[in-house]
């Protein structure tokens, strides 16, 4: 009974209801439009780059008023260039692609998708939500502060991080970074106990764990590689404090010369960080992944009108992929001066991912074989998944490894690799999810043809730039580079930094186009109806948007799994989860 | 036979937590594990540097190791006696309950007093995070980061248990609030027994 009392209260105050709510799909909600915002401010450094890339040298007149002191005199200083893709690379990773795929899919879909009122521990999740937007602001904060934001890459590698005086950027600015990133870290860890407990725990009446959608399974083991990867590095990053703060030398070896000055330390290495940053850094790729491998899974049966390929075995397969992720950590150390031994075990560690990621892949084709086809947006993303998983995930097997990873490591191949994988498959899925889910949170549709348009544009663009950017990498363009002018042998492949960075800025351009159509559609676009798709998953049972509470007095019972499609002897080619044997004979 | 099984797998098939467990106990049982995964990190750190390094000062000139396991003996006899409170909370005695809920935090405050006589003494032998008397620098940068995150586990824990024995006084505690609270005072006390071997052991 007191899940029928909570069913039907309902908060009254605009501020209980969309600022301080511990409804879920209103978390997922603030979650995704967090992450647009971000996604905006870490877009425009990507724009600031490739503009000092495409123009070295140039005056910028508006950059040299908004950053006085990172673009002097109107020229951009290579400090600031590097505070640029440190921002960069830190916002997109974890303010974009973590928010909107964990934070706004993860709250908004599980309870939905698998019979339960909330999460287990409402206030947790809004305390995660609300953890994460001073982090943000911490980290966009860092810009004003003296010495600018932080400069050591993404990656944070010492001494560049641990050293105030390596770089102005090392002063404030990394500091803000660390606390920005424990914020971070603390989010995620509520955020990823809720996902798992309310996973195991709330699935409704029949909901078996064979039962679930995909989606629901890529984000329990997502949670949980997280919650198992994360720990590690906030270890890693409390000593960071302390090398930068208080004198220890966790990270810093002796003999180090910066200025004028022999740095007092000894004792310690960055190799140290390396392995702990890498211990989460490498699984973190899966975290991020694995839950567009599950929208897109989730998709492809609707859109062909039968059921998913081989189920069961993506779901061992995504089991191997997170044990396989713990421990292939190193294949981002191979020039660290590694025992070659060690480096074979991390190499063939590496290369097994590839056999369970294809397997998932070919899963993805063959969903699509036979099926009754249709193209609207979501389907067209949903594509475009597909082909960037399979032609980023060849650029992987070079990287995997050693012998040719020496060759291609650090240059401009590896960012054109991750740019494809954790930048393009993920937004493509989150693209399709938030145009296929749209309905369900807003009660209206997106607009098809922005839509289309919007696909159109950013996939074509995405290939001309990060295609481009893997051949400048074969031809040994370094990344992180502020300037290629001084080059001799860089000048032919480094022509081409013009050509892509006006891809760039188109495809940049392109998402305003999106966020327009998010915005205006949700005041303005066309009256859905509950199930728009003819879905067969929980969500689309329920009113369109879903109520505070979700399921009215009485609970869902399921029946059967997520993708009955056309089954034979049904009288609609879907047949929902929660229709009864008598309905349609149950499959699985 | 069929029915056993049924039930076994009936955990599983929705509508109920698995194991019959509900979520509270799950999500303390995950978080114990992330928070334990934080202590492997910072050990695994201080076994490299400590493998790595040429002077790594001998244990048995800077610890005095019957003072240690004194420490050592209090923190488990504190489990002990949360492990007697839970027991009481089960079968509703509540006078029990408090009675040995402050004999636990008793006990974690002797543990946390004698770390604090432990840190001083080693700071006014000449031990902070840069430097100490006795070899590798990182030592004491070791030890106070490592002991000192412990030490705040153990004060996070008798706040837990204070509040759990206000509420368990005013008559406004669940005994699986209890549990939950032994939980987590458990594992601090386990991680203890990795810290203690790791540094004054071995």
């Amino acid at each position: 009974m007191a899940e029928l009392a909570h069913g039907v209260h309902r908060p009254r105050s605009f501020i209980a209801r969309y600022v301080f709510s511990t409804d879920h799909k209103v978390i997922g909600i603030q979650y995704m439009i967090t992450a647009m915002f971000m996604a905006i401010a870490g877009g425009a450094l990507a724009m600031i780059v490739r503009m000092q890339l495409a123009w070295p040298g140039e005056k910028w007149r508006l950059l040299g008023k908004m950053f006085p002191d990172g673009v002097e005199g109107d020229i951009m200083k290579p400090e600031f260039y590097l505070s640029l893709m440190t921002m960069h690379g830190t916002i997109m990773i974890f303010f974009v692609v973590s928010l909107a795929l964990i934070g706004g899919f993860g709250n908004f879909l599980i309870p939905l998708q698998i019979g339960a009122r909330d999460m287990a521990f409402p206030f947790l999740n809004m305390l995660s939500f609300w953890t994460i937007v001073p982090a943000c602001l911490i980290m966009l904060g860092s810009f004003a502060v003296e010495g600018g934001a932080a400069q050591a890459g993404w990656t944070a590698y010492p001494p560049l991080s641990a050293v105030g005086a390596a770089v102005p950027g090392s002063q404030w600015g990394q500091t803000l970074w660390i606390l920005g990133m424990a914020l971070f870290i603390a989010s995620f860890t509520m955020g990823g106990l809720n996902f798992v407990c309310t996973i195991l725990d709330q699935r409704t009446k029949g909901m078996s764990l064979m039962r679930m959608p995909i989606t629901i399974w890529t984000l329990f083991i997502s949670s949980a590689i997280g919650l198992l990867a994360f720990p590690p590095l906030l270890a890693a990053a409390i000593l960071l404090l302390f090398d930068r703060h208080f004198g220890t030398s966790f990270f810093l070896p002796s003999g180090l010369y910066f200025g004028n000055g022999l740095l007092p330390n000894s004792g310690g290495t960055p190799l140290l960080w390396q392995h702990l940053f890498w211990f989460l850094g490498h699984p973190e790729v899966y975290v991020l992944i694995l839950p567009a491998l599950g929208i897109t899974l989730d998709m492809l049966p609707v859109f062909s009108r039968k059921p998913v390929f081989g189920y069961r075995l993506t779901v061992y397969c995504l089991y191997a992929i997170a044990a396989l992720s713990m421990i292939v950590w190193g294949h981002h150390m191979y020039v660290s001066g590694m025992s070659p031994y060690i480096g074979e075990f991390f190499a063939i560690g590496t290369l097994s991912i590839t056999v369970p990621s294809a397997i998932i892949g070919v899963n993805m084709i063959a969903s699509l074989w036979g099926g009754s086809l249709r193209f609207p947006t979501p389907m067209l993303f949903t594509i475009g998944t597909i082909i960037m998983f399979g032609t980023g995930g060849f650029g992987g097997i070079f990287l995997g490894n050693a012998t040719s990873d020496i060759q291609l490591h650090d240059t401009y191949f590896v960012v054109g690799h991750f740019h494809l994988m954790i930048g393009g498959v993920t937004l493509m899925a989150a693209f399709a999810g938030v145009y296929y889910w749209f309905p369900k949170m807003f009660g209206r549709m997106m607009n098809e043809t922005l839509g289309k348009l919007h696909f159109w544009v950013t996939m074509p663009a995405f290939y001309v730039l990060f295609l481009a950017q893997h051949f400048q990498g074969l031809g040994g363009m370094p990344r992180r580079y502020f300037d290629f002018d001084k080059f001799e042998y860089l000048q032919k492949v480094a022509a081409a930094n013009l050509h892509v960075s006006l891809t760039a800025f188109v495809l940049g351009a392109v998402q305003f186009v999106f966020l327009f159509n998010f915005f205006w559609s949700a005041f303005k676009g066309a009256r859905s109806v509950k199930n728009p798709w003819c879905a067969t998953t929980l969500e689309w049972t329920e009113a369109s948007p879903a109520p505070h509470g979700n399921w009215g007095e009485q609970l869902p019972e399921v029946h059967r799994w997520p993708y009955d499609y056309s089954v034979p002897g049904a009288a609609e080619d879907f047949t929902p989860q929660t229709a009864p044997a008598t309905v349609a004979p149950v499959t699985f | 036979m069929e029915a056993a099984i049924e039930t076994r797998e009936a955990y599983w098939e929705g509508g109920r937590g698995p194991f019959g467990i509900g979520w509270s106990k799950l999500m303390m049982w995950l978080f114990i594990v992330t928070d334990g995964l934080v202590f492997a990190g910072f050990l695994a750190i201080y076994g490299f540097l400590r493998i790595a390094s040429p002077n790594w000062p001998d244990r048995s000139h800077i610890f005095h190791l019957d003072f240690i396991a004194l420490m050592t003996f209090t923190l488990i006899t504190s489990s002990a006696t949360m492990a007697t409170a839970v027991g009481a909370a089960r079968k509703g005695d509540r006078k029990t309950v408090g009675r040995f809920l402050a004999l636990t935090i008793v006990g974690g405050a002797a543990f946390l007093g004698m770390q604090a006589y432990e840190w001083s003494s080693l700071i006014r032998a000449g031990a902070t995070l840069e430097a100490n008397p006795w070899g590798a620098p990182l030592f004491g940068a070791c030890f106070f980061i490592i002991t000192g995150f412990h030490g705040s586990h153990v004060l996070s824990g008798l706040i837990v248990l204070a509040i759990t024995m206000a509420r368990s006084a005013a008559g406004k505690s669940r005994p699986a609030g209890i549990e939950l609270a032994g939980l987590y005072w458990h594992f601090v006390d386990l991680v203890w027994v990795f810290v203690f071997t790791l540094f004054y052991l071995i």
